[in-house]
């Protein structure tokens, strides 16, 4: 703990100096001012406090001010514990309560602990703006936190704010910092405040332009632009060229940012059509209930959930793992059924095939909305998919990396499956000349059955993966049964790569033509290439050869 | 013998079942005789299947709720009321063909129902043709009114303008992306809204417009774009005309780029209590919605209610939501005015209507307008962690719905007045019916 600076000392303030170890951050609201209260007696600090509980915005917006400037201890706590929605307020008694992260409850005035909240107390109410105020204090409050990660996360909202109040400290703080990256970002974050200060030099200016350059980002760039007319000639100059080659920067990541998003999209298509490259692409069954094998995965997931949620909450991030094997096991068994029951009488005949399983799919469609209601089912998110990382100016997702390296763990096992195993190469031997098959002594039928279980159950684990980016609801597979046959007709019917190859090339395109032509045309413009390529190509990109495409 | 055995038992069972199924058949036509001379039928015309059955549901059994309270109370003129429930499946044709059987073949005094615009415009028609009523319990975008249909529902005033005249007081936004599913909805309150930012000062290039199809789930690029659009240096929100399924991968996307209320609030005209329950709503703190009804507001008559329908459907937990309301609303007007001419004639019934009042669930009385809208309060909320709104600001007083909307150059001098000119688009200007529009 660094001492605190002689003339910023703490002279009255009733505060033990273990209290003062626990929450370093409480100094910096000391530092602030030289103002002080003492708890207990009432002066501006419990005015403000009571100011809380008049469920009022702006009175609620002169507290937070009032707290966060009051250099009372209670500052921190209070303005946490009302951006955590903890603190309540008891309109009729005027007075106002923290609760403890750890649930003990104190009176905020006084800090004096209290046994239960009153009947009458509720949350005080934030609106957006406050929560901007509030965020902006926490900053400031943070800045001198232990943790170097909450000093970096309040320098960043002190570059937001660019508060001048924040300025002394950043500067006393500035001083004694060892950590790298926290330097870094209050360097930033001074900078900030600089370049919106009146009466900084133009020198500091200009230094500080060259800081927030090197930032490079949009919050960078929003900082630039915002900055109004009113700047010497010289730091304007510095100021334009800034922005132009933070414009250019940006440009650049924005085309890496295209690729990894229609790396994103294609690892869905793929993973979507993977399971209709089998039963169409292999099989050649034209299955318009592909999609809601999709779905019976996705609902798979769901009914795990729950499961997980009210008997067992510990093993919710476990919780998609579970549903994979689950998925694949109902969805394939459904699969089964179907083509025992209904696709089996129809091989050779597209046209019933296509209208049986279409009526199949409202079937379906109708039986989940009514065993789960026509409404949306919530599907959580585990911790590990939550969330994004930072790849120099580009946002990764987690959920979109996860479910990428999911789809090619699939499709390589997938792969392996049919070239490793007895199965696999029955499944061949059949779809590639089926009397020979038989004559080989294969039980074609019960591979037949097989192979559409397959497809059906990849389909389902497809479910589980777009539970995650998608709504469960009766219609998800719908959405999905137009771009799977999209892909597996344009990357080449019974050709597992043509497949793969296919649903990135069709997901990267899109997504550089989104930016361009808008979401609609982008997907018509798309539609349009496949006729096209389809009228040149009527195979595909890789299209079968050899007698296998006669059969 | 073993023949002989069944075949008695057969003709003993063919006897049997002959004449039960005459006694039936009889029993079941004096039946519906009596049920027909002593009941007010009301049809019910919402998808309970395909792609709206999301929403649609609910109001289906908010119409039999409202039907099942009013026939506790003794029905209407003496009479029990029976609802005639169909399903349009979410193909709009189809809500033309049903609306026509329900009016010709089950004689309906009244129909509850529609969603989608294009729905409405499909079963305009129909209603027209056979001379019937139609409630319409859903925001809409205006520029309309028909002599047949009384819409609930808030018009673009009364929800879009004043959610942008509150966020550009409020929260000082000079940056503004409209983002909305591709159909007429979306595109009419966005030219509106185009057309009141401009006359507000608002320059074209800080108005980003961008549709997508329905059902849309990759949001990424948009997102991104939506980022990008906000980091110019001043304040940005979104306003989302985005219309079913498709909002719940858009939020997700938002909580997962990090896009916080704080930095850019979105303001959502279709997004209530019940699309929000398919969603994890603590990235979304914040977030706000235009609404002219929240289950969240504290007033006894929405606390009777919410009671009331929980209930109802069995389930502690289901939720209420705006166009409940205008059900209950356009109920409690329809009921009021078939008592005040003790008729349930279509023609009587629709002269009766304009001037009719109803509580509201929100400690107001809707009155319903010449121009065959009502008026109603219109509510900012934000979007709390358990899924339900807090109301951050209200409107002082109801807010009269307008048919036609100001902003519009096409439209402005046009009004509905079915109680004096007798004219859905009477030309002020020209002083002639029959402007823009039908």
């Amino acid at each position: 703990m660094p001492p605190p600076s002689p003339h910023y000392s703490c002279r009255g303030c009733i505060v033990s100096a273990n209290f003062l170890d626990r929450l370093r951050a409480v100094l910096l609201a000391i530092l602030l001012t030289t103002a002080f209260a003492v708890p207990a007696l009432a002066g501006p600090f419990e005015d403000a406090v009571a100011k809380f509980a008049n469920d009022d915005f702006s009175d609620t917006d002169e507290a937070i001010g009032a707290v966060a400037a009051s250099g009372n201890p209670l500052a921190f706590p209070i303005i946490s514990a009302l951006q955590e929605g903890r603190l309540s307020a008891d309109p009729d008694t005027k007075k106002v309560f923290v609760t403890g992260s750890d649930g003990k409850i104190i009176d905020a005035a006084t800090g004096a602990a209290v046994d239960k909240l009153p009947d009458s107390a509720a949350a005080v109410r934030l609106n957006n703006r406050l929560r901007r105020a509030v965020e902006a204090a926490v900053g400031s409050l943070t800045l001198l936190s232990p943790d170097p990660a909450k000093r970096i996360a309040a320098a960043q909202s002190v570059f937001k704010s660019h508060e001048e109040s924040a300025l002394p400290v950043i500067d006393g703080a500035l001083a004694k910092e060892t950590n790298k990256a926290v330097k870094a970002a209050f360097t930033e974050a001074r900078a900030a405040i600089l370049l919106y200060k009146a009466d900084a030099t133009e020198v500091e200016k200009l230094e500080a332009v060259a800081i927030v350059k090197a930032k490079g980002d949009q919050e960078a760039m929003a900082l630039l632009t915002g900055l109004g007319n009113e700047l010497p000639p010289n730091v304007a100059r510095a100021v334009t060229s800034a922005i132009a080659s933070i414009q250019s920067n940006l440009a650049t990541w924005s085309m890496v940012q295209n690729a990894w998003y229609g790396l994103s999209l294609g690892s869905v298509l793929l993973l979507a059509a993977i399971g209709l490259a089998i039963t169409f692409g292999v099989m050649g069954v034209i299955n318009m209930a592909h999609g809601e094998m999709v779905m019976l995965g996705a609902y798979t997931t769901f009914v795990v959930q729950e499961v997980i949620r009210t008997r067992y909450p510990g093993l919710f991030d476990y919780s998609l793992l579970i549903a994979v094997p689950l998925a694949f096991l109902v969805a394939g068994a459904i699969g089964v059924l179907i083509e025992r029951g209904i696709i089996r009488f129809l091989y050779g005949r597209p046209l019933e095939t296509l209208l049986a399983t279409w009526g199949l799919s409202l079937v379906l469609q109708q039986a989940v909305r009514t065993m789960f209601g026509p409404t949306n089912r919530e599907v959580g998110n585990p911790s590990w998919m939550s969330g994004a990382f930072e790849v120099g100016q580009i946002t990764i997702t987690y959920n979109r990396l996860w479910i990428l390296c999911f789809t090619l763990a699939v499709f390589v096992i997938l792969l392996a499956m049919l070239r490793y195993t007895a199965l696999g190469l029955e499944m061949r031997a059949v779809t590639q000349n089926r009397r020979m098959a038989a004559s080989m002594g294969i039980a074609t039928s019960r591979v037949d059955a097989l192979t559409f279980g397959l497809g059906s159950g990849i389909a389902g684990i497809a479910g589980v993966a777009l539970s995650q980016i998608d709504n469960v609801s009766p219609n998800l597979g719908q959405s999905y049964i137009i771009d799977s046959f999209m892909v597996v007709v344009f990357g080449g019917v019974g050709n597992l790569w043509g497949t793969l190859v296919g649903a990135f090339t069709l997901g990267i395109a899109n997504k550089f033509l989104e930016p361009v032509a808008g979401a609609v045309l982008g997907k018509i413009a798309i539609l349009v290439l496949i006729i096209l390529f389809i009228q040149k190509r009527p195979r595909g990109l890789f299209a079968l050869k050899g007698r296998a495409v006669e059969a | 013998m073993l023949t002989q055995l069944t075949h008695d038992i057969a003709t003993v069972s063919r006897r049997r079942w002959l004449a039960a199924t005459a006694g039936l058949v009889l029993g079941l036509a004096a039946f519906s005789n009596a049920k027909a001379q002593e009941t007010i039928k009301v049809g019910v015309l919402h998808s309970l299947s395909g792609t709206m059955a999301i929403s649609e549901t609910t109001l289906k059994d908010t119409v039999l709720f409202l039907i099942d309270e009013q026939n506790k109370k003794g029905g209407v003129l003496g009479k029990k009321l029976e609802a005639v429930v169909v399903d349009p499946a979410s193909n709009w044709p189809l809500f033309a063909e049903k609306a026509r059987e329900l009016i010709t073949k089950d004689k309906v005094s009244v129909v509850f129902g529609c969603w989608t615009s294009v729905s409405r415009k499909s079963v305009l028609p129909v209603f027209k043709e056979l001379n019937s009523i139609l409630f319409y319990p859903v925001q809409y975008e205006g520029e309309e009114s028909e002599r047949n249909v009384f819409y609930t529902g808030a018009a673009p005033n009364q929800q879009a303008i004043p959610a942008v005249d509150y966020l550009m007081k409020d929260e000082k936004v000079k940056r503004w992306v409209l983002a909305g599913t591709d159909y007429v909805y979306p595109r009419t309150t966005n030219k509106i809204l185009e057309a009141y930012l401009k006359s507000k000062g608002v320059k074209q290039e800080d108005i980003m417009i961008n549709y997508t199809p329905f059902g849309h789930s990759d949001w990424q690029t948009i997102v991104a774009d939506i980022k990008k659009f906000g980091s110019a240096g001043k304040k940005t929100a979104v306003v989302s005309t985005i219309n079913g399924d498709a909002n719940v991968p858009f939020y997700k996307e938002l909580g997962n780029q990090g896009i916080k209320a704080t930095d850019i609030p979105v303001v959502a005209f279709s997004v209530g209590e019940e699309e929000l329950a398919g969603i994890d709503t603590k990235p979304l703190l914040g977030h706000l919605a235009a609404w002219n009804y929240f289950q969240s507001i504290k007033d006894p008559a929405n606390e009777k209610f919410i009671k009331a329908w929980q209930a109802y459907t069995k389930n502690p937990k289901r939720v209420t939501n705006d166009p409940m309301e205008a059900h209950v609303i356009g109920f409690e007007m329809w009921v009021k005015a078939v008592e005040k001419v003790k008729s349930t004639d279509p023609d009587k019934v629709i002269d009766a209507l304009p001037g009719i009042e109803a509580k509201n669930l929100t400690g107001g009385t809707s009155k319903m307008l010449p121009n065959h809208h009502i008026t109603k309060p219109v509510f900012i909320g934000e979007i709390k962690a358990n899924g339900q709104f807090d109301v951050v600001w209200k409107t002082p007083g109801l807010v009269a719905g307008d048919a036609w909307s100001k902003e519009l150059e096409g439209s402005k001098d046009l009004i509905g007045d079915w109680v004096g000119k007798k004219c859905g688009n009477y030309n002020t200007k020209t002083n002639k019916c029959g402007g823009q529009g039908s």
